[in-house]
Formats: structure tokens, C-alpha cells, sequence
């Protein structure tokens, strides 16, 4: 431990100039980070936290300036520096390790010419053989295979886990002190993720390269650093030794995130339905609110296994043909005979990672994508021989809830309009009784009347979520099928709409069939879970039994891989 | 835990509490103004100068068209005379009067009807049938997007002037506005189509078409009330710019000879064209309904880039 910080943030302030006049996003920021040491930057979407690591390198985009206060990196102010002196520092003494690697390279370029363009850049290594040699020691270090083979190809020939480590080894190329990493891995599949941030640590380490880490991530957050700073609408709300502010928060703001944050240890979500409990106070955060509701009420297995399955999936089977130019295809099944049954008034998650089959599997359910062979039955009808007119009215029963809360919404129509639309639709009742169904689903996803005549451009993600639930339940039905209905959202967000869900499902005994990547989140909503892994059901089990004994590798390689499982968080 | 060497334990910081505390999680606030893509880039029209210089230009423009006797009382064509053959301004005919001797200023402001019933004819029937195609062959794929785009490719390979030169060329005697117009319309609407095409392509990815059509909307009715709208902008803004360029044909087919007959109807184009011969002695003849067919086409090629800003939040951005 050296006595000196290698960067001191000093009362940072950074603004944005916008259309309705300055907004700061950044107010009064003052960390340290001292070298070979990690710290993290924990915040919602729009804390400041991503602003905040792009003023240090001076990345800041569009309009965005440092209005006040000091970066000291190596007792040089970075933000006094002039262009030239901080093109220098970028890349040399300071590596940067972006969001998206889907698109954080650029397509027309080979991985090897990006690679030895980082690297020429810093003057690590000059000529072509010696810049050529570096690139392949960069890649294998970040633990690329076949490294030689690879530096020919182009981005679009390498998964998202691939192009993180080549992002990763141009980060780390010119062997900087500081490495910003910035939701390295927030787009990628959790056992990936695991693996990249086992590298990227093992990296680091071995050379002492400080590292800020970003996340929204609390769990990710405690696992891989020592320090923690919270963010929360530009300013710190709390910093310090990581695991002490996890066990013990002092900030109301840190609080309600620990107490949002899902984890291993949280229990199911036992939804009390009160009359005299307004779903708005459905706030997470304080003691015995949020997950840690420590009433285990037994309303699991046992119980709901004896009545008739709501959902049933017997050997469903969907192959797709995938061109392959001219006229041939190849067959590719993503859904590979899968079974496994829903009960009435329960949770069934399917869990997987991306490609695994479960999204199509949910389509196949609601008659979006056909059923190549098996069945699929709904109370005990057949989805795929249905005619037009039992689909219709199966329609009515089974709604769907998707993933992308900026997609899920037609932009053009106002949220009135849009969850009447099954309504009318299906001829439900005259224009009166509609308004006033609209007005009930309205009130019970906890929305204020007024969003009626607003558009979805006008909602945050979550309220967007909200409404996409409320279009859901308009019509009453039995079954909602959550795609990922909350997997974009950030924690707290998360936590609000789970909770809602839950309470929903007590109220007026719901379906659910939930479709997530993320184990955690299966652990506060569902009854069962199904692993699936390659388009076949892997492991199928109350969700007590495959946390606690998880029978598969592929099961348990996933939950050690949620981050920060083994950490007791306090509330 | 990480198991680094020597941690050092940072100061442990805890902010106060701001006033009015944390808030509610996920708060709504409504109390800004409604925001559309239709509502936002009408804001954006509305706030710039050129948009009502062009608007009011425009509306103008429509009005000379719709009411010509208001601005003059000259007959365009009954009342020629010989005699005052390329004369130049005189009391009652302030810009002169053409080879033919008729008053200029009155064949402008009755050529103005001809000019703006093509360019609209022609816009509405080629946003008409390329929404529609484009529509089609965009949402429901295979054979039937094959089918269409290959005939718009077929109509896109025939430059639309020389097809609408051989149109003219067989109505040698019964050519109207209508005529004119499905000329100049039939073969430019593979533009359109392909535009709102790949903007299709693109919106019915999204979730809420999915959404839609499990909720039990029809296929047919998810297109029209949640896909065609949401792909239409790209679709206005070459609508505006193409008006401009429905007239521009127009004119050229008249000067070419082969658009509208010269004695039945006023046409900036044919104007133009029989001010060639008299270029050198009477300017006056050809500049006049130049300037007229310019100040139209600039009208609405502006009109067009604006709404284009206003509709497109990546320019809008960069400004």
C-alpha cells in the first residue's frame, strides 16, 4: 500500500447543456483511488456514475463540461490538460474498458488491427513483428483462445463474451495504472460474466493496475472490490469499505438498495393482499418490507402440485430452418421437446441463458411462433390445433408481458388508448365500462389517473413496465407471461415491480409463467423453476429444492454465478 | 471477497440526507407537457422563423391557385393580341405580355392552379400506393415482398421522365391534369414503397407489434393501427420534397412539348418553353414563370427539410 493516492477526485461537478437550460449531473464528487486497489461505483441509471468516470478521461459526451473541482492523477489535474497531453494519458496511464461490446468495435476493422492499433498508439511496442507479437500477448493474457487464428477475424464472428476480452485486452494493452471499467459486463450472460471478471481480476492483480469498477450491480459491486462509492442523482450518498456498507447502511438511499438488491439469501415475495394497503406503499426499503419478508408462509410445492395445471407442456418441440443462402437450410431446434406443467395460481420460471430456447418456448405458448411437434395445452385445450376463433378466445385468458420497456408500447398511442386496446379488441363491454376497467387496472398497477392522455415517451421504464402489466390484465386473464418483464429495469425499479406482481398474483389468484436469465430474481417470484440449456429442460424443481440442491453442473454453474450470492447482505 | 494485497480500508462516508428526502421509488411526474413524436416535432416546427416564412408561402400559393381572379381580371388566354406581342409592362398588365401577346402576370397566377394540382395529384397517389405496397411487402415477407419489390424494381430501372414521355406521347389528344399526373406518378412510387418498406422492417421487430397481435389483434389490423403509423415519417418528408419535384416534372414534360395542350391550360412549363425564341428581345417571357415555378419548388423542398429535422431526433440533436 503505497501512501499515495494514485487519483484524487476532488469536488467534482460536471453539467450538460439541454434545450430547457444547464442541468448538472454530476455535484460534488470526491473519491480516492490508490494504486492496485478497485473501487466501485454503484448507482441507479442517471446517478451520475457513468458521467462521473468519463470526466476523469475526459470522454464526456456531447455537450457535457467539468464546471468545477479537481481530477489529480499522479498530482497532475487531468482537468486543466490540454487535448494533446490527455490523448497521452488516455490508453498509456489510463485504459478504459466500455459498456457494450456489441458495440464498442468497429465492424469493417479485424480484431488484430484493432488490437495492434491500441497498441501502436501507446508506443508500446514499434514495427510491425513486434506490435503483431504484443497483440497476440494481450489476447491470450485476456484469455482469448486460438488468439493466432482469431487476430484475422472481424467483430461479428465473436460472441459478446469474446469481444469483451478483446475490449479487455485493449484496455489493458499499454499496461496503464488505472483501468476504468464501465459495466464491463453488464449485457452479457451471468456465467460469462463470471468468467470475464475472474479474468479481468487475476489481470489486474498480477499488475498492480488500479481498477473503478461501474455497476449497478450492489452484488457485483461487493464482490470484486474493496471500496465501494454510491451514487445517487449526482452526489455520493455513501463510500467506504465495501462489505461494511453492505452489512451495515447507513444512508436511507443505500439502505433501500441493500434491501432491494436480490440475492440468494432473499425468500419469496408472500404478498399480504390489505384492503386498507394502497399498492403505492408497495415501497421497498425499512425493515420487513422488500424481500425480506420473513413470514415463510407454506404456500409453495406441496399445495398448489394437486390441482390441475393451468399450463401444460408435453414433449413441445420448435425447429426453425435457417438459410443458409440459395435454397438450402439447416435445421436448428430451439426448443427441444420440452414438458413440464403450471399450476393454477403459481409461478413457474424458465431460466436460461440467451439462446437457450426459453423466449421461443413463451412464443410457442402464446400461439406467436407454431409448435413443430409435441403440444402445449391450456386448460386442458390444445394450443396448436386451435382454430382462429378459440385462439381468440384463449387470447383472453393468457397475456403477455415483454422485455423492453421502450419497446413494448406503441409510442403513438396514449396509455388510456393502449390498455384499452385488448378491451375493444375482444368487444369487452361498451365505451363506459371500459373507461372504468381501464381506470381499475390503472389503480391496481399503482398508477395516478393522470397518465391516461400521456404517451409512453413521457414514463420512466418501470412506469412503462407498469402499464405494459396493466394491458395485461384488462381482460382478466388466467396467465400472464412475463418475458423478461423486468430484467431492464434497475434494482429498485426491480424490486417495486416484483412486488406488485406478486401481489397481483395473490389478488386475483394469476398465472404466471416468468421467463428470466437472472436466478436471483427467481428466487423472490417463482414456485418452480425450469433450467433449460441448449432448448432442453435441464433440471425442473420446486425452487427451494434446486437452490438448495442443484442436481445439474449447468444449474449450479449458474448460481455460483450470480454475483455477490455468498454475501450476507444486512438491511 | 477479493483477496488482494494489503486493503486499504477507505474513510467511511455517509451523506446527509437531503431535504424532502429520498422520494418515492419510480415517482411519476406529469406535470410536463405531453410529448409525442407528432406533438414534439410540431414544437420543433413551431419554433422556427422559416417554417412560417415557407408555411405562409405556401398557403399563398394554395390560395393563388384556388382563387386567381383574385389578383387579376385578364383573361389568360381569350384576350391575346398580336400587337402588344412581347411588350414590355404597361397600366393593368404589370409584367408585360408574352410572344403571343398575353398578359403575363395573368398566365402566371392561372398556370398556378395546373402546377399545384399535379404536384398534389402526384403526391397523394404516390404516397398512396407506395404506403400501401410498401406496407405490405415490408410486414408480411416472403413470397408476396419478393413479388412486390421486383416490380417496383422493374418501375425503378424505367427513368420515370422517359416512361412519362411515352405516356404523353399516346394521348396525343386527350391529355389532362389526370393524365399528366398518372405519367409522372406511376413510375415514381418504388421510392416510396422501398422507404416505408425498411421502416417497416424495422418497427415490427418491436415488442409492441408482438404485443399486439397476442392481445388477438388480427395481422391485418396490428399493421394498420400500430405499424403503419409508427413508419410513416420518413414517408412525409420525401412527400414534401417529391411535391416539389411533381411540379418541376410537370414543367418539363410542358417544355418538352409533350405535357399539357397550350390552349386549354395555363403551365409554367409551357410558358417557359415558348419564351426560347424570344429569349434576347423579351427576358420578361421566361423570367417571370421561372421565378413563379423556383419560388413553388423552393417552398416546399424547404417545407420538406424541416420537417425532416423536426421528425429525425438525430439531426435535431446535432444542431
Amino acid at each position: 500500500m503505497s501512501a499515495l493516492p494514485l487519483l484524487e477526485v476532488k469536488d467534482l461537478e460536471v453539467a450538460f447543456k439541454t434545450a430547457d437550460g444547464i442541468v448538472s449531473a454530476v455535484r460534488g464528487v470526491s473519491f480516492d483511488v490508490y494504486p492496485g486497489e478497485t473501487l466501485a461505483i454503484v448507482g441507479e441509471s442517471g446517478s451520475g456514475k457513468s458521467t462521473t468516470a468519463h470526466a476523469i478521461i475526459d470522454l464526456l459526451p456531447g455537450s457535457g463540461t467539468v464546471t468545477g473541482g479537481q481530477v489529480l492523477f499522479g498530482g497532475r489535474d487531468l482537468t486543466k490538460l490540454r487535448s494533446t497531453e490527455m490523448e497521452d494519458i488516455r490508453g498509456r496511464l489510463i485504459g478504459l474498458v466500455p459498456q457494450d461490446p456489441m458495440q464498442s468495435l468497429n465492424p469493417v476493422w479485424s480484431i488484430g488491427f484493432q488490437v495492434e492499433e491500441a497498441i501502436r498508439a501507446n508506443g508500446v511496442a514499434t514495427g510491425k513483428r513486434e506490435v503483431r507479437k504484443q497483440a497476440l500477448k494481450v489476447l491470450k493474457e485476456a484469455g482469448l483462445e486460438d488468439a493466432d487464428r482469431r487476430l484475422k477475424q472481424f467483430p461479428h464472428q465473436f460472441s459478446g463474451g469474446m469481444r469483451q476480452r478483446v475490449l479487455i485486452s485493449i484496455g489493458l494493452s499499454a499496461h496503464p495504472q488505472l483501468l476504468i471499467a464501465d459495466e464491463p459486463t453488464s449485457a452479457l450472460d451471468v456465467t460469462v460474466q463470471r468468467r470475464i471478471l475472474d479474468h479481468l481480476e487475476s489481470l489486474t492483480e498480477s499488475s498492480g493496475t488500479a481498477v473503478i469498477f461501474i455497476t449497478h450491480d450492489l452484488g457485483l459491486a461487493a464482490e470484486r472490490a474493496e471500496n465501494l462509492v454510491v451514487m445517487h442523482r449526482g452526489k455520493i450518498v455513501e463510500s467506504g469499505p465495501a462489505l461494511d456498507i453492505l452489512q451495515d447502511p447507513q444512508h436511507p438511499y443505500t439502505q433501500r438498495l441493500v434491501a432491494a438488491a436480490p440475492s440468494l439469501a432473499s425468500k419469496r415475495i408472500q404478498a399480504a393482499v390489505k384492503a386498507d394497503k394502497p399498492l403505492e406503499t408497495a415501497e421497498v426499503g425499512g425493515e420487513g418490507a422488500g424481500f425480506d419478508l420473513a413470514t415463510v408462509a407454506e404456500r409453495t410445492a406441496a399445495s398448489a402440485g394437486e390441482s390441475t395445471p393451468v399450463i401444460e407442456f408435453r414433449e413441445a418441440t420448435k425447429v426453425f430452418k435457417i438459410r443458409t443462402g440459395g435454397l438450402t437450410s439447416v435445421a436448428f431446434t430451439a426448443v427441444d421437446h420440452a414438458s413440464f406443467q403450471v399450476a393454477k395460481g403459481s409461478t413457474l420460471a424458465l431460466v436460461g441463458e440467451s439462446g437457450s430456447g426459453k423466449s421461443t418456448a413463451a412464443k410457442m405458448l402464446l400461439g406467436l411462433e407454431s409448435i413443430t411437434s409435441g403440444s402445449i395445452l391450456v386448460n386442458g385445450q390444445d394450443v396448436s390445433t386451435m382454430n382462429r376463433r378459440d385462439l381468440l378466445a384463449l387470447r383472453r385468458q393468457m397475456q403477455p408481458v415483454f422485455q423492453d420497456p421502450y419497446g413494448s408500447l406503441d409510442p403513438l398511442h396514449n396509455i388510456g388508448n393502449t390498455i384499452a386496446e385488448p378491451l375493444r379488441v375482444h368487444h369487452a363491454g361498451d365505451v363506459a365500462s371500459r373507461k372504468a376497467r381501464v381506470l381499475e387496472v390503472l389503480d391496481q398497477v399503482a398508477l395516478p389517473q393522470s397518465v391516461l392522455t400521456r404517451y409512453p415517451s413521457e414514463l420512466s421504464g418501470g412506469q412503462r413496465q407498469r402499464v405494459a402489466i396493466a394491458r395485461a390484465l384488462a381482460l382478466k386473464p388466467e396467465i400472464v407471461v412475463l418475458d423478461e418483464a423486468v430484467s431492464a429495469l434497475d434494482v429498485l425499479v426491480q424490486a417495486q415491480v416484483l412486488n406488485l406482481l406478486a401481489e397481483l398474483q395473490a389478488e386475483l389468484s394469476l398465472t404466471y409463467l416468468f421467463i428470466t436469465h437472472d436466478l436471483a430474481v427467481v428466487r423472490v417470484i417463482a414456485d418452480y423453476v425450469c433450467v433449460m440449456e441448449k432448448g432442453r429442460i435441464v433440471e425442473q424443481s420446486t425452487v427451494d429444492e434446486v437452490f438448495a440442491n442443484p442436481r445439474e453442473d449447468y444449474t449450479r454453474e449458474l448460481l455460483d454465478a450470480i454475483p455477490g450470492a455468498h454475501i450476507r447482505l444486512g438491511t | 471477497m477479493s483477496s488482494k494485497n494489503p486493503v486499504r480500508r477507505a474513510p467511511r462516508y455517509v451523506a446527509e440526507v437531503d431535504e424532502g428526502g429520498l422520494g418515492a421509488v419510480d415517482a411519476v411526474r406529469v406535470s410536463e407537457r405531453k410529448s409525442n413524436l407528432w406533438l414534439d416535432a410540431w414544437r420543433d416546427l413551431r419554433s422556427r422563423w422559416l417554417f412560417w416564412v415557407t408555411s405562409v408561402l405556401i398557403l399563398f400559393i394554395i390560395f393563388v391557385a384556388l382563387f386567381p381572379g383574385v389578383f387579376t381580371n385578364e383573361p389568360p388566354n381569350d384576350n391575346c393580341q398580336l400587337s402588344v406581342s412581347n411588350a414590355g409592362p404597361s397600366p393593368g398588365h404589370p409584367l408585360g405580355f408574352t410572344k403571343l401577346g398575353c398578359d403575363i402576370f395573368s398566365r402566371i397566377v392561372h398556370g398556378t392552379g395546373t402546377s399545384l394540382s399535379v404536384g398534389i395529384i402526384v403526391t397523394v397517389m404516390v404516397a398512396v400506393m407506395g404506403i400501401v405496397l410498401g406496407a405490405f411487402a415490408g410486414y408480411f415477407g416472403g413470397w408476396l415482398d419478393s413479388f412486390l419489390m421486383r416490380i417496383g424494381d422493374i418501375f425503378f430501372a424505367i427513368p420515370y421522365i422517359l416512361a412519362a414521355v411515352v405516356i404523353m406521347s399516346m394521348f396525343l389528344h386527350d391529355r389532362n391534369i389526370w393524365v399528366i399526373s398518372l405519367a409522372i406518378g406511376f413510375f415514381s412510387w418504388p421510392a416510396t414503397a422501398r422507404i416505408l418498406r425498411s421502416e417497416v422492417l424495422r418497427v415490427k421487430q418491436l415488442d409492441y407489434v408482438m404485443a399486439s397481435e397476442a392481445i388477438g389483434l388480427t395481422k391485418l389490423r396490428t399493421m394498420f393501427t400500430h405499424v403503419m403509423p409508427n413508419s410513416l415519417a420518413p414517408v412525409i418528408v420525401i412527400s414534401t420534397v417529391g411535391l416539389a419535384g411533381a411540379i418541376v416534372a410537370e414543367a418539363t414534360l410542358s417544355f418538352l412539348g409533350v405535357g399539357l395542350p397550350n390552349n386549354l391550360f395555363m403551365s409554367w412549363g409551357n410558358d417557359i418553353s415558348a419564351a426560347q425564341t424570344s429569349l434576347r428581345t423579351a427576358p420578361q417571357t421566361l423570367i417571370y414563370p421561372s421565378i413563379a415555378l423556383s419560388l413553388t419548388v423552393l417552398a416546399f423542398i424547404l417545407l420538406g427539410e424541416l420537417v425532416r429535422d423536426a421528425l429525425d431526433p438525430r439531426t435535431r440533436a446535432s444542431r
